[in-house]
């Protein structure tokens, strides 16, 4: 996994609640067997008429909005498993999504692929939102190590939290099979303590 | 303190605490199938190592699987190729599969149960947000992603931050036409498809106890639609006479040691929950959902709400024009073309029995399409044993083989642009049955129903009870 410490960034605003794993990457374009290439399929059926031409107004059709940070309503990321929704938007080139709620196991997705599922209150995000309004190009700093997120324009921040070992993981790179792997032994002591 | 559930069997499954409160957690049984598996392969591929314990895991094609011509290679290219690559991934890592064509064949949470594989008191996952419907049983089952498919393949255990704790009781006697769906799906509309985030979530109460394993299976399903992680409901008598005699369960004094066991596994009285609701069976209506995410339902003899006050009613209006429906506006005569009867949520043998009973001797409207989709080769076996295939044929229905569908519409099964399908499925997404598809979840009764008069009715008008 990519090392995520410090992203100073213009952010692409998704103003729309509960967008789920479905609209982050449809079904039919799951059968791929690897892990790259669904960024061409990002919010396909938001971005693209289904004769494949870009859909005006699309926020990721307009060449004004730009930048590694995604930035969405409340619940992002509800609905499936799939983590090629997390693969679709690493893919794409985001590496933050910032939003009030992010649903559990998308959260955890995007922790095992680098990309930084960041919560802040929803009066902040509704701030983002006008930041971003009134200057498309305006920049935000993401610094993991602090745990503080700064509109830079205004230099408002706030912090936000996330668990310590994922903390550690991204710092580094590290994902949790290497650490499972090094627990193999104790792994093997708990089967064999249990009498069923 | 008394212990929930959960707690028990959770606890009783921490191999290793790391420091800041997350837990090893070791994980009893394994289900994959050719969509979210193969990258976990690979992983183990590049790292050089093998599955840790092949006997744990059991493989099934459902996803992608077409549902007529099983027999035949699949047509679609890609599809093939990814079902063809979890053969190939199988037996190279030495796991068993009930491939396409194998009479234990079927969706994973259908064929999970129904071949003993789940027991009450196991941990459960699977690369599949669904993997809630064991839960039933009394396990702790839940989805996960693929990296941790391959933490599972690679140690037999996953890294977690124990959730929280709600229970969610359901007391009284539901009306007559009012199912386990119609259960959920109120629930859900109560709490919203984010108010179970971050809890794991018991389902408790009279109305709970009284309903077959098939129905629990339907509520634990639908877990996952509040956000929670997933849901359970203590084992009793019931839970453990399902267990007992499939294939997989264990035998003779090794069974009933197992049960002794799966008896103890309720939530103790004084047990602390963090979050807990109540609600009344005889309130639920057959429901049927307006918008575009489960939480968005209601009783079928109301209206669509007015956006919300507080929050983001662009979304929830953004929500109502995709579907085509206005605020004030009711669903009851509401004319729909497709009706899909299947998924996981209600593709077993007891939903077709339901749907057969209220269709037999009667004709399909004309403008419906219905697809009749079982949820593994058992049950498609059963049903024709019982004769429902016939009974759904002459009402003009098409039975089908088995696999995920239109649920998810990833094979040629999909809604048209812009119609309205009644779904016994769980997900009523933007584009989930197909692009521009618009779903409306119910309960198979109401879906049958809804297939003979040609739009929604009120279940309760026409049933002859
Ligand atoms: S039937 Fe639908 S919800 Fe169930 S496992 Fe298949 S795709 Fe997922």
């Amino acid at each position: 996994m990519e090392k995520f410490q410090k992203l100073r960034s213009a952010a692409v605003p998704l103003p729309i609640e509960e967008v789920d794993t479905d609209q982050i990457i449809p079904a039919r374009f799951l059968k791929a067997t690897t892990r790259e290439g669904f960024g061409d399929n990002l919010f396909r059926d938001w971005r693209y008429e289904p004769n494949g031409a870009p859909r005006e107004g699309f926020i990721l059709n307009n060449p004004i909005y730009g930048g590694q940070i995604l930035v969405a309503g409340r619940n992002f990321g509800c609905g499936s498993s799939r983590e090629h929704a997390a693969w679709a938007l690493h893919d794409y080139g985001f590496r933050v999504v910032v939003s009030s709620f992010f649903a559990d196991i998308f959260r955890g997705n995007a922790l095992n692929n680098g990309l930084l599922p960041l919560q802040v209150p929803e009066s902040f995000l509704q701030d983002i939102f006008s930041a971003i309004e009134s200057d498309p190009k305006t920049e935000f700093l993401v610094d993991l190590e602090a745990q503080q997120f700064t509109i830079l324009a205004t230099s408002q921040s706030t912090g936000f939290d996330i668990d310590p070992y994922k903390k550690m993981c991204m710092l580094n790179g590290y994902d949790d099979i290497d650490f499972l792997l090094s627990l193999r032994d104790k792994i093997e002591a708990f089967e064999h303590s249990r009498d069923w | 303190m008394g212990k929930t559930l959960f707690d028990k069997i959770w606890d009783a499954h921490v191999a290793h605490q790391v420091e800041g409160g997350i837990d090893v957690l070791y994980i009893d049984r394994h289900f994959i199938h050719e969509v979210t598996s193969p990258q976990a392969f690979d992983g183990l591929r590049q790292r050089g190592i093998p599955v840790f314990r092949t006997e744990r895991t059991v493989a099934t094609a459902d996803h992608n699987v077409p549902t007529r011509g099983q027999h035949l290679p699949i047509q679609e290219e890609l599809s093939r190729f990814q079902v063809d690559k979890l053969t190939e991934n199988c037996e190279a890592f030495g796991i068993r599969l009930y491939g396409l064509g194998h009479p234990y064949q079927g969706i994973v949470h259908v064929i999970g149960p129904e071949l003993g594989l789940t027991q009450p008191g196991m941990t459960i996952v699977c690369g599949d947000s669904h993997t809630s419907t064991h839960g039933a049983f009394g396990c702790i089952a839940f989805g996960i992603g693929t990296s941790q498919v391959e933490q599972v393949f690679a140690t037999q255990c996953l890294l977690q931050k124990k959730p929280k704790r709600m229970r969610i009781t359901v007391d009284g006697q539901l009306q007559p036409g009012v199912l386990s769906k119609d259960i959920i799906l109120y629930i859900i509309s109560q709490l919203s498809a984010s108010g179970g985030t971050g809890h794991f979530v018991e389902y408790a109460g009279s109305a709970i106890r009284s309903l077959s394993m098939e129905a629990r299976m339907t509520i634990c399903n639908m877990s996952i639609e509040m956000g929670a992680r997933g849901g359970l409901i203590a084992p009793d008598e019931k839970a453990i006479e399902y267990v007992r005699g499939r294939e997989f369960a264990p035998e003779g004094a090794a069974f009933e040691e197992a049960a002794a066991y799966w008896k103890t596994l309720y939530s103790d009285e004084d047990a602390h929950f963090d979050q807990e609701y109540f609600f009344r069976a005889e309130d639920i209506e057959p429901m049927v959902t307006y918008g575009t995410n489960p939480g968005m339902g209601m009783g079928i003899s109301q209206s669509i709400p007015e956006p919300p006050a507080t929050g983001n009613s662009n979304t929830f209006l953004k929500s109502l024009n995709y579907m085509g429906l206005k605020p004030g506006q009711k669903l009851e005569g509401q004319p729909v073309n497709y009706v899909f009867i299947g998924s996981c949520t209600n593709s077993r043998i007891e939903d077709l029995r339901i749907a057969a009973a209220f269709v037999k001797g009667k004709q399909k409207a004309d403008n419906v399409n219905v697809m009749v989709v079982p949820g593994s080769k058992q049950v498609e076996k059963q049903a024709r044993e019982e004769g429902l295939d016939q009974v759904f044929r002459e009402a003009g229905f098409d039975f089908r083989e088995p696999g995920c569908s239109a649920c998810l519409g990833m094979n040629e099964d999909k809604v048209p642009n812009g119609e309205y399908c009644v779904s016994t499925s769980n997900r009523n997404f933007e584009g989930r049955q197909g692009p521009g598809a618009r779903t409306i979840l119910a309960s198979p009764l109401m879906a049958a129903a809804t297939a003979i008069a040609g739009k929604i009715v009120d279940v309760r008008e026409v049933l002859d009870v």
